[in-house]
């Protein structure tokens, strides 16, 4: 279970979609692609509400003198509340088309949509100009500055003191693991055989991006669960690692071939029903891991990560 | 200072260099070739892959006048200008890349692999890459996009 | 074309990614750009007694040194308590002292060297259970806990938790240990900080949050003339986060950042090239060591979590306690806000109407904690999920019985009495199983969130 958008809201993000005169468009926002897919997703939203296609859209996210307020990418927020914006700022961008359209078309605004690249009256592809006459048009035409601005932000929410009672996020997304593994009792090594990632996201907006998030967060609750251990001598600060040797995340060779199954129980606000799961990919799979080593040998590994040494001492625990 | 000569890429370059100076450093801060990346700086994590006369080494570790006459390739040099190689198309097709800083490593270590053997297996995949870390993508779609690569350049 | 929510389309920035066209902050080209590197502390709590940068500054290729003095406001974050560099009172080991810009890095090393460091080493308290206690060493003047409100955790109160614990036929309790994680991102923490005429100045960041530190490093620099004194300014925002002035004098570059998890929410490393880019008047630039990023640079901190339940023969849970300890390190950065995530969704997916969750947010001579990938949920997933298998283990039935059993349903409502709209915990687990390949009986295959719980 996990929650898009910061916690107790209050948090903005404000974009701009820019139609150039060949029909073709800019989307500028604030937040971040730390790898997580921010443009990829921004371009399709921008692509999807101007019925363009999704090369022709750029995505423009580099500086703070040229993009808009975004509070920044974290909180499993940009796909929801990022979106939102760029939703919001596309449909801005569109109602300016819709205006150059219904003149040039002699029809009402409210008759128009915007699909295959066209502004056509609805259902009827006989009365239809290419988006880029329409935004020639509405350039030179008539003077316009096809720019429409977007901004979404969360109300943010009160809480109460004593009973916590709040309001505090847009959303929730849902997941679960499924993990089978193997254990050496001679040496204490667990291999994972299997590990299978299950995810409400709300609407996949881009099936392949999902996939690799739910992987790479799964390999992070691997490293948690298995391996990685800032303070190894906990709470003290000895034999800390300082390199990426002693510090082990995993590599290709300590996690198996992921499968993950991806259902869509919308939510009520985000853009087409989204929610957003970057975070929440790295928590179900440690747990499912501890629990499958339970089922093999009996044994609780409480405290991580699961190190053989761990796992043979609570062997040895066990026996006695 | 010294005098290194090496060919990056297909060009030769003549570059002065101490005794401490590392490949990377000589690649990134002198020639301004900035696909390999400072990951560790101590050999763990293979961002800063290159091929040596076709063989695969961290540049952050190997030391400078020990390429003395020879050749590197980095990714910028595995294709002539304006094409890509099969293992870019591959990477991006199968999103083989999520941020971007482990891939130049990522699709040269791939490249020593299938240059060697062009018909890996999954599990020959993952020993080779085993010396690049990635902390976004899980490997699976790296792995995926390696294998793809191979079958396009067999066919 | 339309209908392109939904497709598998390529990454917008993949072409760049395989050819190795994406630039990096550290991989821009600024000629005359000077590097810099920082004196830590050696000590993990400690007053500064003498610092003397005199000989540092006339070494050969220096071209510039900081210390807290070049600091105009020397206190920033959420809660601005962190300094970019140490004053007087060191909180944590490799906490940054004072920084020099050189030619190169052998330059600056040997400055570092000729730097004058007296410090007089003080007990540190490193263990947050010994922190918790009464007579502890203290991590900071306001002591060892984050306050809230007058308590000195943070609570979610549903139902009478006590009552449910008497009526319950069985009690189970656990305790779990998540340990420090850190994001280990592969591009390290750098900043380039560049000046212009104006004055003005251009910083390349990792940051993940551009408009966040934007605000933050506004309020450090202080750069309009005529501002108000640091003091004054906090009273008047309460944050740090400053939105009224100094962004004419700031352009913050970024956006294209080599993973984050979460370690990039802080500023890092801005604040000190940007100070030394002002002093010197040239660009700057601070890239971390892969060992100062794993040292020194926030974590995951780690959690000790104790769960104990109320729960029924039939696998229902009727009441559910968590006390949960952040170990938060040694300044505020994001802990607070991850401790709050963690009270309000801690006790898990699952209806459980009473519930009592104490956050405690707990202050040790460590580096900074702060964000993760899971803000305070994941250690809580951990936990929780662990302890609904040992439910199940102690009432001999299926894992998968307990939870769908304890989902919950569409219209039900979490511990701080939000009400759910969006629910799909059964879909999941019935998605899972089919995928695993595990055949759940009838009932549980048939069970579905929009049920209202019998």
């Amino acid at each position: 279970m996990y929650p898009s958008g910061m916690s107790g809201g209050g948090d903005s993000s404000q974009a701009m979609v820019k139609v150039q005169p060949d029909g073709s468009a800019v989307v500028t926002v604030g937040s971040c692609d730390i790898g997580q897919g921010c443009k990829t997703i921004m371009a399709q939203i921008t692509a999807e509400v101007l019925g363009i296609d999704y090369e022709a859209v750029k995505v423009v996210n580099d500086d703070t003198d040229n993009c808009p307020l975004s509070f920044g990418t974290f909180a499993s927020r940009v796909t929801y509340v990022d979106g939102l914006a760029t939703k919001l700022a596309a449909e801005d961008a569109r109602r300016i088309l819709f205006e150059v359209a219904a003149v040039m078309l002699e029809c009402s605004e409210d008759e128009l949509e915007a699909i295959d690249n066209q502004i056509r009256v609805k259902g009827n592809p006989d009365k239809a100009l290419p988006i880029g006459e329409v935004a020639g048009a509405g350039t030179f035409g008539m003077r316009k500055l096809i720019l429409g601005l977007g901004h979404y932000m969360r109300d943010p929410a009160a809480m109460d003191p004593e009973t916590g009672e709040c309001d505090p996020f847009c959303t929730l997304a849902w997941a679960a693991s499924y993990a089978e593994v193997e254990v050496d009792t001679e040496t204490g090594e667990v291999e994972i055989l299997r590990l299978v990632n299950s995810y409400d996201v709300g609407k996949a907006m881009n099936p392949t991006h999902l996939e690799g998030q739910i992987d790479g967060g799964a390999t992070m609750g691997v490293g948690a669960a298995m391996s990685e251990n800032l303070h190894p001598f906990y709470p003290s600060l000895d034999f800390q690692p300082d390199n990426l040797g002693d510090y082990a995340i995993p590599t290709t060779m300590d996690v198996p071939d992921m499968e993950s199954v991806i259902y869509e129980c919308p939510s009520t606000n985000g853009p087409y029903g989204a929610k957003g799961i970057g975070e929440m990919t790295a928590n179900t799979p440690g747990p499912a891991i501890v629990n499958a080593i339970h089922d093999a040998v009996g044994i609780w590994i409480t405290n991580l990560p699961a190190t053989p040494e761990k796992v043979l001492r609570a062997l040895d625990a066990k026996g006695a | 200072m010294h005098t290194l000569e090496l060919t990056v890429n297909g060009q030769g370059h003549k570059v002065e260099v101490g005794l401490k100076t590392t490949l990377l450093e000589v690649l990134r801060d002198k020639l301004h070739i900035t696909s390999p990346k400072v990951g560790c700086n101590t050999g763990d994590c293979g961002t800063c892959s290159v091929l040596l006369d076709g063989v695969l080494v961290r540049s952050c570790i190997t030391n400078a006048l020990s390429v003395q006459g020879k050749s590197v390739t980095t990714l910028e040099g595995i294709i002539e200008p304006g094409d890509i190689h099969p293992l870019q198309k591959a990477f991006h097709e199968n999103y083989g890349s999520q941020c971007g800083f482990c891939t130049p490593g990522m699709i040269l270590a791939s490249k020593a692999l299938l240059d060697a053997n062009p018909s890996p297996t999954r599990d020959e995949v993952k020993e080779a890459l085993s010396g690049n870390l990635c902390r976004c993508t899980g490997y699976v779609k790296i792995i995926d996009s390696v294998l793809a690569a191979a079958d396009e350049m067999k066919s | 074309m339309s209908n392109v929510i939904g497709q598998r389309v390529t990454r917008y920035d993949g072409m760049a990614h395989v050819t190795g066209e994406t630039k990096f902050v550290d991989d821009q080209v600024v000629p005359g750009t000077l590097t810099v590197k920082a004196l830590r502390s050696p000590v993990s709590k400690g007053k500064i007694k003498n610092l003397d940068i005199s000989a540092a500054e006339k070494m050969p290729g220096v071209a510039g040194v900081i210390t807290a003095a070049d600091v105009p406001c020397n206190a920033f974050g959420l809660i601005p308590d962190q300094p970019v560099l140490v004053g007087e009172d060191i909180r944590y080991k490799g906490e940054a002292i004072a920084a020099v810009a050189a030619v190169d890095e052998d330059a600056a090393m040997e400055a570092l060297e000729k730097i004058g460091l007296e410090i007089e080493e003080q007990q540190a308290v490193l263990d947050p259970l010994e922190a918790m206690k009464d007579g502890a060493p203290q991590t900071r003047p306001e002591g060892n806990f984050q306050i809230w409100d007058d308590n000195n955790y943070r609570q979610v109160n549903l139902g009478d938790v006590d009552k449910a614990f008497e009526q319950a036929d069985e009690i189970v309790e656990s305790v779990h240990l998540h340990p420090s994680v850190e994001h280990a991102p592969m591009e390290p923490i750098c900043s380039l900080a560049v000046p212009h005429a104006g004055p003005k100045l251009t910083i390349y960041t990792v940051s993940q949050a551009l408009y966040f530190h934007l605000g933050m490093l506004c309020g450090i620099l202080q750069m309009e003339p005529g501002d108000l004194h640091c003091k004054q300014w906090k009273a008047k925002t309460g944050s740090a986060w400053r939105h009224n002035t100094g962004y004419a004098d700031l352009n913050y570059v970024g956006g294209t950042v080599g993973g984050g998890f979460g370690g990039k929410n802080d500023i890092m490393a801005d604040h000190v090239a940007a100070l030394l880019a002002l002093k010197t008047g040239r660009p700057c630039k601070w890239r971390w060591t892969r060992a100062e990023d794993l040292l020194y640079s926030t974590f995951r901190g780690a959690w000790h979590i104790t769960i104990k339940d109320a729960v029924t023969k039939q696998g229902r849970i009727i009441g559910r306690q968590m006390t949960s300890i952040r170990d938060a390190g040694s300044y505020a950065s994001l802990n607070p806000y991850v401790v709050e995530k963690h009270c309000y969704l801690g006790a898990g997916p699952y209806f459980i109407p009473n519930v009592r969750v104490r956050g405690y947010c707990v202050y040790t001579n460590k580096p900074p904690a702060s964000s993760m990938r899971g803000f305070g949920i994941t250690p809580a997933a951990f936990a929780t999920e662990v302890q609904m298998d040992q439910i199940a283990d102690r009432l001999g039935m299926d894992p998968w019985e307990v939870r769908m059993t304890n989902a919950f349903r569409k219209g039900e409502f979490t511990p701080t009495k939000r009400i759910l709209n969006s629910v799909a915990v059964i879909e999941v687990l019935q998605n899972l199983a089919a995928k695993a390949g595990v055949e759940l009986p009838g009932h549980l295959k048939a069970m579905a969130s929009t049920q209202e719980r019998g």
